[in-house]
């Protein structure tokens, strides 16, 4: 964000040649500008994603159908997941890297630089073919963003269209996660060695091989769908020897290490914010390191835990659910670690801080929520309830988004140049808190007494908790406009921000100065 | 649920709250029920408790610990004794949750010696019920449901069954183990009831089985739980569970009116008399798409009023009831009986804007089943 068309060239730089206007985004090869623009095409994406939860809680507001068809209903629950997980929440961790990782390490950019401008800019196109696929005769794929067949055969066109966009974003995130990988472990400042490297790094690093790993089976189930709704196979049809749960088993071997995708980059986060406010080094920076790797690797064994009712062998249910349970042991171990870092520092509670220690605390509940959710008998009960809805909000939103946040207002001072409004931002913080339990912690009770996902109607026991939760939801979503006025205030104007505006922040990116100038570390630094 | 029953009355009298406030799983109805009741209860307060501990420590620490208080930053960034600790601590404490929850599980699994065998069959958007074993062998029928339209779309009071109530309810004997297998027709649906301790995807082509013992009499509801399409959240599940008399009652009374029902495939029908035998059908079966006014929803289900297929010729129509058209939402509703199918089509030939005045027999069907066709 200090890369906006004019403060650019205030910063002496001898590379004056490049285009400006619309041609200098579309052609820009530089780290920091890609980065950018990952950041904002996910925060735009959060608010069409946002858009379309207001719808869904505006139909949830009271029972009985008000607003929409069951049709539409379904597909704005479709499309929400869709967009928030691959249009808001990947891309901004991608954006986080772009920017923070050749900072941290000491490198003058990416590896790719070329690859990079081409991995951003697929996602528009992708964006386009998601929001345009309302617009197609059917309308937006309503087959929930798990896209299980063989619903999937019934849908319109809009579900090729959706096939199509999770290609081109699964490509972006290779290529991104590529150049990830190869920036981190070739381009290294002289010195740091891999276990110097700021967790954020590791973070991504591992992310990164998450996503190469996962991302080509994604790209296979959706194509064995498009095949067999076009092309006469029956890789889902049992009719023609396939098997519809073979979607499943492939999608969330998928699925369940595209969770850790979303929140391992959050640890990473979390993990650089909180020594720097109780000003004191990282609790376990190795068994950090090592938990991050083996909630990684437990990754790829546990995806049937969200196909526990599908009526698999107990010799199935059982391993999947002490796998699962498994996870429990690193992500204790992480939490642990932040609180003995926060124990007996110096802390103080500027906006990046409380969004972290938010993230602790309410993530910690989804957390202890899904360990709820390992143990197969009790997810009988609440598999595809509000139960489940109310979990992975309170991983994703308090978890992802949460660090996110705070992670936004930590390194805004160095994109831009300028402190952010505190007053604003904390504001921002409570009220998003406030919004987020409204919105979500009614929704458990509503999955305990029976109340089932994706129904645009419900019997009416479950009415005032719906009440609530969409009051809260509207909350939440106007709440996110303030965010949006402090990163507009912050990039216009504000206190000049030092090199290193937090006292307590280590760390390569605080030795440049603020705003990061277009290129840096030219010359690598040394690391002791 | 059970309970639900008498709650619907305290409803009525506008005490919603009281069911509102249901904070935890419903109430247990069966032993399964029961065991999962009392496992989430240990589980829950096992993760309350640390959380308190856990939280109790960071609030601690955020409150004295602060720069604002004077407090100096300690320099300590390891201690391999407290690590190891809090590795192997969780660890103990998730064993001690793995133990009670692998018992429930291998007997949620174990359906043998059931004394009777259900088949349950998913289809957009009803649930099918076959007696396949056991007291009622034979019985089969399905059930929709009967919350009317109006009050779905706010033109009436709702009801305290709201979306929960169906025309012809599952029936089964108290205090028996009945084996459930669940199949669909079409998509993924998923057979649940909270009280009762079951819950079982209902997959097409392939057959699944769970199994549940009511433990008392009453009327248990619940829904489908696995996105069908559009009307998933409209095909909701009850259960009257009835002691034996009753029960045995009730085969009595289902086989003397399926036998009543049972009618001359080879008579020939007027076209008054299918109308209204069709209607029926058409409510059950077609109406949730093409809608009861015939005009379907524009985009995503084609009107049947003033239609090609409803005014064209009639046997294309017949073979597209019996074999769907594949890759859309139309299904095949071959399992409906000849005399049912040749009455929906007489009266969609015959309703709205359609006056063809044509008339369908049951023959003509029967006719045409099995032929094969190639829709567009």
């Amino acid at each position: 964000m200090a890369a906006v068309p004019g403060t650019v060239h205030d910063h002496d730089h001898e590379h004056a040649h490049h285009p400006t206007g619309i041609m200098r985004w579309v052609t820009t090869t530089n780290h920091k500008d890609i980065g950018t623009l990952y950041l904002w095409f996910s925060f735009a994406m959060f608010f069409v994603g946002g858009l379309l939860a207001f719808g869904i809680r505006a139909e949830l507001f009271q029972p009985g159908l008000q607003f929409w068809q069951p049709e539409f209903f379904n597909q704005l629950t479709t499309m929400h997941g869709l967009i928030m997980v691959f249009g808001a929440i990947m891309p901004a961790f991608v954006g986080f890297a772009n920017w923070q990782v050749p900072l941290m390490i000491g490198a003058p950019d990416m590896a790719f630089a070329r690859m990079n401008n081409w991995s951003f800019w697929l996602l528009p196109p992708a964006a386009i073919l998601l929001i345009t696929s309302f617009f197609v005769p059917g309308g937006a794929p309503a087959a929930g963003w798990t896209l299980y067949a063989p619903l999937t055969v019934q849908m319109g066109p809009g579900m090729d269209l959706i096939i199509f966009a999770i290609h081109i974003m699964g490509a972006s995130s290779i290529m991104g996660s590529i150049n990830i990988i190869t920036t981190l472990l070739n381009m290294r400042a002289p010195g740091m060695t891999l276990m110097k490297m700021p967790l954020f790094c590791w973070t991504w690093l591992i992310t990164a091989y998450l996503l190469i790993a996962v991302m080509p089976v994604l790209a296979g189930a959706v194509t064995m769908t498009l095949t067999d709704r076009h092309f006469g196979t029956h890789f889902f049809n049992a009719a023609g020897g396939g098997d519809p749960v073979l979607f499943q088993h492939i999608f969330w071997f998928f699925g369940h290490p595209e969770v850790y995708i979303m929140i391992l980059p959050a640890f990473g986060i979390v993990s650089e914010i909180i020594p720097a406010f109780a000003r004191k080094p990282l609790f376990g920076y190795s068994s950090m390191v090592y938990a991050t790797s083996s909630i990684a690797i437990l990754s790829f064994i546990v995806w049937a835990h969200h196909m526990f009712t599908v009526g698999m062998p107990a010799a199935g249910q059982l391993f999947f659910m002490y796998a699962t349970t498994l996870i429990a042991v690193p992500t204790g171990v992480k939490v642990f670690n932040w609180l003995a870092t926060m124990w007996k520092g110096s802390m103080t509670f500027e906006t990046p801080m409380l969004f972290s220690i938010g993230f602790i605390f309410v993530f910690s509940m989804g957390g202890f929520t899904g360990l709820i959710l390992a143990i197969v008998p009790v997810d009988i009960q609440l598999h595809d309830t509000y139960y489940v809805v109310a979990h992975f909000h309170y991983v994703l939103v308090a978890g992802s988004l949460f660090a996110i946040f705070g992670g936004a207002y930590y390194w805004l001072p160095k994109w831009t140049g300028h402190m952010y409004d505190e007053k604003l931002g904390k504001l921002h913080f409570w009220l998003t808190l406030i919004f987020f339990n409204l919105t979500f912690f009614f929704m458990h009770f509503l999955g305990l007494a029976g109340m089932p996902r994706r129904i645009p109607d419900y019997s009416i026991q479950f009415a005032d908790f719906n009440m609530v939760a969409s009051i809260g939801a509207f909350g939440f979503g106007l709440t996110q406009l303030i965010f949006l006025w402090v990163v507009l205030k912050c990039i216009r104007g504000g206190a000049k921000a030092p090199a290193s505006p937090w006292e307590g922040a280590h760390g390569l990116e605080w030795t440049v100065p603020s705003p990061a100038p277009y290129h840096t570390f030219e010359t690598p630094p040394v690391v002791k | 649920m059970g309970r639900k029953c008498a709650a619907g009355a305290v409803l009525l009298l506008g005490a919603s709250l009281a069911q509102a406030r249901q904070l935890g799983l419903q109430a247990p109805e069966s032993p399964i029920a029961q065991q999962i009741y009392d496992l989430h209860s240990l589980i829950f307060g096992i993760c309350v408790v640390v959380f308190i501990a856990v939280f109790s420590v960071m609030f601690y620490s955020i409150f004295k610990h602060r720069k604002s208080l004077g407090a100096k930053p300690a320099t300590f960034h390891e201690n391999t004794t407290v690590e190891v600790i809090w590795t192997i601590v969780p660890f103990v404490i998730l064993v001690s949750m793995a133990i009670p929850a692998t018992r429930t599980v291998l007997a949620m699994k174990d359906t043998s010696e059931a004394e009777m065998t259900i088949k349950v069959t998913g289809y957009q958007w009803k649930w099918g019920y076959d007696y396949l074993k056991g007291e009622g062998e034979g019985i089969s029928f399905y059930s929709n449901l009967t919350t009317p339209y109006a009050q779905i779309h706010n033109e009436a009071p709702k009801g305290p069954e709201y979306l929960l109530e169906v025309d012809n309810p599952l029936v089964v004997p108290v205090g028996k183990k009945i084996r459930v297998l669940t199949t669909a027709n079409d998509v993924i649906h998923s057979f649940w009831v909270g009280a009762l301790g079951f819950k079982q995807d209902a997959i097409p082509g392939f057959v699944r089985d769970t199994w549940f013992l009511a433990e008392n009499p009453g009327v248990y509801r619940g829904q489908c739980v696995e996105l069908c399409g559009k009307d998933h959240g409209f095909m909701p599940i009850v259960i009257h569970v009835m002691n034996d008399g009753d029960y045995k009652q009730w085969v009595a009374a289902k086989k003397k009116e399926i036998e009543a029902s049972r009618i001359d495939p080879n008579k020939t029908y007027t076209l008054a008399e299918l109308k209204a035998q069709g209607e029926k059908v058409y409510q059950s079966n077609c109406a949730a798409c093409h809608q009861a006014n015939g005009m379907g929803v524009p985009g995503a289900f084609p009107a049947l009023s003033g239609s090609k297929v409803t005014t064209g010729p009639v046997a294309d129509q017949i073979k597209l009831v019996l074999n769907g058209k594949p890759g859309t939402a139309m299904a095949s509703f071959k399992q409906l009986s000849d005399i049912e199918i040749a009455a929906v089509v007489t009266y969609e030939r015959n309703s709205w804007a359609n006056k063809t005045g044509e008339v369908v027999q049951a023959a003509d069907v029967k006719a045409l089943r099995g032929a094969t066709v190639a829709l567009k």
